[in-house]
């Protein structure tokens, strides 16, 4: 049994074989929110969502927006660049619970 | 089996028109796109043609005439394209420029920029001429420039390739191209197994970094899809990506990109005077049938090159993938 089999992206649309309605809905919102111009570009919107897929850790999402990126003009470095948004930005939320802890260590007067 | 026949139809470009009730008949002959040599100065991991310097098909005297005489006795037969190769490493590359120039016809080379300073691979012929020469008989220049960085072009083209595309572009724009009267356009293709950007962005994004970083101007950027034929083709089986990205192609079918492909305007021409639909079934080796034979610059008959049937085969998705692709870039605007 393969966990992430790239083969699998191509299956999504099976979830929704139950509560088809909630699906046709996922994808609108999703299809629309990812795939078409608006405020931001198609290809700001796919660095994002390359930066979103990292965090979550999402290698399906990886795939096809890495892919996405290429298509709508973005390089490896701006590619890179956003992935180092995401890292930081998660080392960034992991350090400022260092204060909850500092909290937590002024209460116990070991600060 | 049964999977296998669907994939077998799914790929099939003849079934694919007849299944979405469209017709791909030609219109008339607008461009001869001559392919003049297969010697080239670079060696491109993508390129379908399989040019390098160590080619040496070259188009003779005699068959450059006859295109010549082709050109002077069908009014519309309006463009001469030439390609390669470097077309320009072909030895009567000026005479044919300048005598389509004299019969009224425009010109439009496919020059891959470096060949004005690498010069000729294996003469060691200097080309520095070519800017001023084109010029000179307001030649259309259409150059590949796979990214407005070094790193995909150079991946692409091979090491240092970059900057000398941009030392030939600024020969260029002091020649005066660029600016909308002498006609400079950029070819962007996909370094890899994916499909171009949107034309109209890229080229805003391509101006912008071009200008800004370079100095650099041009008029318009066309985006082609990566044929799956000749070199590229091996490239993608050795990577096992082949299926997968006739996969691509196949899913990325586009009917409105159909009206605007190029082989209802245009007839291929070998060096060897063959006539094909388009330069990817010269490289197939698709010869436009006449009867029994094969139609070639010798026996041309406009009334029949007009009424054949264009010849399909898979790699003709690339030409309906997304935006669509031609020798003039998308398809679809």
């Amino acid at each position: 049994m393969d966990y992430y089999n790239p083969e699998d992206l191509k299956r999504f649309s099976d979830v929704g074989e139950f509560g088809k309605d909630l699906m046709d809905k996922f994808f609108e919102y999703y299809n629309s929110a990812t795939g078409e111009e608006g405020a931001l570009t198609k290809r700001e919107k796919a660095l994002i969502a390359l930066a979103v897929a990292h965090t979550e850790k999402c290698p399906y999402c990886i795939d096809a927006y890495t892919t996405q990126c290429l298509e709508t003009g973005a390089d490896p470095e701006q590619m890179t660049e956003a992935v180092h948004v995401a890292a930081s930005m998660s080392a960034g939320i992991k350090l400022i619970h260092a204060i909850q802890m500092r909290n937590t260590l002024e209460k116990n007067r070991a600060l | 089996m049964a999977q296998e026949k669907t994939k077998t139809n799914n790929h099939n470009f003849s079934r694919k028109l007849i299944d979405q009730g469209l017709d791909i008949d030609p219109i008339t002959v607008q461009t001869l796109q001559v392919n003049i040599t297969k010697l080239c100065n670079q060696a491109c991991t993508h390129c379908h043609v399989d040019s390098s310097p160590w080619r040496t098909e070259q188009m003779s005297l005699e068959s450059v005439d006859r295109c010549l005489e082709i050109l002077s006795e069908n009014d519309c037969i309006k463009n001469l394209d030439l390609t390669g190769g470097a077309p320009e490493l072909n030895p009567h590359f000026d005479y044919f420029v300048r005598e389509a120039r004299s019969l009224g016809k425009h010109v439009m080379v496919r020059h891959n920029l470096t060949v004005t300073l690498d010069g000729n691979p294996r003469t060691g012929e200097e080309k520095m001429y070519i800017p001023g020469f084109f010029a000179e008989n307001r030649v259309e220049v259409i150059s590949s420039l796979p990214y407005y960085s070094s790193y995909f072009t150079d991946k692409q083209r091979g090491e240092g390739v970059f900057e000398k595309s941009i030392e030939s572009l600024r020969m260029l724009n002091q020649e005066g191209y660029g600016d909308g009267e002498l006609k400079l356009n950029l070819v962007y293709n996909p370094v890899g197994t994916f499909l171009p950007p949107d034309q109209g962005s890229l080229e805003a994004d391509f101006k912008e970094k071009l200008k800004k970083n370079y100095g650099i101007r041009f008029d318009n950027l066309y985006t082609l899809t990566n044929m799956p034929i000749n070199r590229f083709e091996k490239e993608l089986k050795k990577q096992n990506a082949y299926e997968e990205y006739i996969e691509k192609l196949v899913n990325a079918f586009n009917p409105e990109a159909v009206d605007g492909i190029m082989c209802r305007n245009l007839l291929s021409v070998s060096h060897d005077g063959k006539i094909y639909d388009c330069d990817f079934n010269q490289m197939l080796d698709m010869q436009c049938r006449n009867g029994n034979g094969g139609l070639t610059i010798f026996n041309f008959d406009l009334q029949k090159a007009t009424k054949r049937k264009i010849r399909f085969g898979v790699h003709c998705f690339g030409c309906t993938a997304g935006g669509g692709s031609s020798c003039g870039g998308q398809t679809v605007s």
